[in-house]
């Protein structure tokens, strides 16, 4: 079943073209990684899913429907930065979606139905690895658990899509390795579909199951305003991963281990599916 | 080692703290003592013997007439007048300010009057206030209102506006509606602000204050400084001075506190 289906989108602002005729269709339960040089459109193609953004020409359809023109609890997001709420706890930032949809007048929950909500905040914070945490304000934590807590407070609405823009680029490795551990544990187990920007393209390989690469096909100064980036290269992660299943590449995941690339060996090959025959080279990460 | 690294230490920055305030006793002193003997009887700069004649008749002797303890009553009128000016004016201020900040329609139809009336100078409007509301409670708090408002609404819809969009993004995929996004999202990281805004808004709403019970009253602490004048009671009016300067300034460490206790986040992030 298709996800989310791109067809032949613009994106301009004024008179300057960001990205042109893009075509993709993605699979439910997908991880796509979309990688391109800064400044090709990728956090504009996201804002777009978001529905952010309205696309100049051609339209998005999610679950077979045209995509609602602002965001929505069906779509979750996590940023680089400015993803939790500075004046909420970790819990209250955990709390706050749920309390947010089921009191449309005070935005809180009291009583049983509070107690119940904090019981099952704490479990989503067990879940990403921030249990013992839950009284401390995000500029308490480290970078690498304020990601966590942005992820379990974007998980407690059951996204049927998550966004991801660079989620973890701010990231020291190692801690990186870990939370990649923890994003790929996550799209295992939540039944959802992964859109991820990313700059690196070895996260990319670690994570995703597919890997869409913008890039400006006609990059000559004067040419800048009038064209902008599309769809590159369209690749399918080989061996395949599926999501609640391990491939042989991710079965031998061991405990802190489960960055492939810290395995010694390369990830993977890939097999070429691409929408495009140009000869373009994948920008270094 | 350069000047620019050497940083007192606790007790160094206390004595240091302290020199100048001793400073303009001990200049006082002796301005005080050199024209007292020039001239026993001189009223313009007196001794603290005087003062403390002064502080024990206003603060601790019932008044003859009225048998009240003057400058409590003189503060109590004063501060009720500013308290409920500044009340009003935070009340104000986050309703327009969130409004103003968090939708763009509003923005379009308040912010350019708002920026217009907070030049207009508030003294000027006293004489206007006063044929139209009367001489009483209402124009003097009414000017307070007026005077730091405008001001505060500004500084809040700025503070607002610049709350990262993508925060706002984040709270609508939690399904927050607008006045969900304005009542747990922007409200509470607007407070802390308000808070702020109000410290710094003390000094103008003292000055509107005393300015108006200059004209007209019949307690507070501006009217006692304005009625003693007439007599050259420098005895009295410096110690009135004084205590105005120290309830602002404990106003201000309150105001800070409170801050302090209820948004404990508040510049963790070392941003702000
Ligand atoms: N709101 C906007 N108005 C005008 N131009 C924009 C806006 N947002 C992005 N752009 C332009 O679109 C291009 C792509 O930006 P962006 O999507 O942020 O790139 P990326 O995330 O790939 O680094 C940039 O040239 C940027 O200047
Ligand atoms: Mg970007």
């Amino acid at each position: 079943m298709t996800a989310i289906v791109i067809e032949n989108v613009w994106k301009e602002y004024g008179d300057q073209v960001v990205l042109e005729s893009v075509n993709l269709s993605v699979e439910t339960r997908a991880f796509v990684a979309l990688v391109g040089p800064s400044g090709c459109g990728k956090t504009t193609f996201l804002r777009m899913l978001l529905g952010q953004e309205k696309p100049t020409r051609g339209r998005i359809l999610l679950d077979g429907a045209a995509l609602p023109p602002e965001p929505g609890p069906d779509r979750g997001v996590v940023y680089q930065r400015y993803s939790v709420f500075p004046h909420l706890t970790v819990l209250g930032n955990v709390m706050i979606g749920p309390e947010l949809r089921g009191a449309r007048l005070l935005g809180r929950r009291f009583g049983a139905a509070r107690r119940a909500l904090a019981e099952e905040a704490r479990s989503m914070l067990a879940e990403v690895g921030l249990a013992g945490n839950e009284n401390k304000y995000p500029a308490q934590l480290s970078g690498g658990m304020q990601q966590r807590l942005a992820l379990a407070q974007a998980l407690m609405m059951k996204p049927r899509v998550l966004l991801l823009d660079e989620p973890f680029g701010a990231l020291d490795p190692g801690i990186r390795a870990d939370i990649h551990k923890l994003m790929k544990r996550l799209w295992n187990e939540v039944p959802m579909t992964v859109v991820m920007v990313t700059h690196d393209l070895r996260e990319a390989f670690t994570l995703a199951t597919r890997i869409v690469a913008f890039e400006r096909l006609r990059d000559r100064p004067e040419e800048r305003l009038r064209y902008g980036a599309t769809l590159s290269r369209d690749i399918d992660v080989w061996p395949p991963r599926i999501a609640g299943r391990t491939t042989i590449y991710d079965a031998d995941i061991l405990p802190g281990q489960d960055d492939l690339t810290s395995l010694g060996h390369s990830f993977g090959t890939t097999r070429q599916t691409g929408a495009s025959e140009h000869a373009t080279r994948f920008p270094h990460p | 080692m350069r000047l620019i690294n050497r940083h007192p230490g606790r007790a160094a920055r206390l004595v240091l703290g302290s020199l100048p305030f001793l400073a303009i006793v001990l200049v006082y002193l002796a301005a005080s003592a050199t024209r007292l003997a020039d001239n026993p009887g001189d009223k313009l700069l007196p001794a603290l013997s005087s003062f403390a004649r002064a502080i024990e008749t206003m603060a601790f002797t019932p008044d003859r007439r009225t048998g009240a303890y003057l400058l409590w009553s003189d503060t109590w009128a004063s501060l009720g007048r500013l308290w409920a000016g500044l009340g009003i004016s935070a009340v104000l201020t986050l309703i327009a300010g969130l409004a103003i900040g968090v939708l763009p329609m509003v923005r379009a139809l308040l912010a350019p009057v708002i920026a217009f009336v907070s030049m207009v100078p508030p003294l000027a409007l006293l004489p206007i206030l006063f044929i139209a509301l009367g001489l009483g409670e209402t124009s003097k708090i009414v000017l307070i209102v007026i005077g730091v408002t405008p001001f505060l609404i500004r500084d809040l819809s700025l503070t607002v506006a610049s709350l990262p969009r993508e925060m706002i993004i984040k709270a609508e995929t939690l399904s927050a509606s607008t006045w969900l996004i304005a009542l747990r999202v922007v409200l509470p990281q607007a407070m802390p602000r308000l808070i702020d805004g109000l410290r710094l808004q003390l000094g103008p709403a003292f000055l509107f204050l005393i300015a108006a019970e200059a004209i007209s009253a019949d307690a507070g602490l501006g009217y006692r400084i304005f009625l003693v004048r007439r007599y050259l009671s420098m005895d009295i009016i410096f110690p009135y001075v004084a205590w105005i300067t120290l309830l602002a300034v404990a106003m201000d460490l309150g105001l800070g506190g409170l801050r302090r206790l209820i948004f404990p986040w508040w510049g963790m992030e070392g941003r702000r």
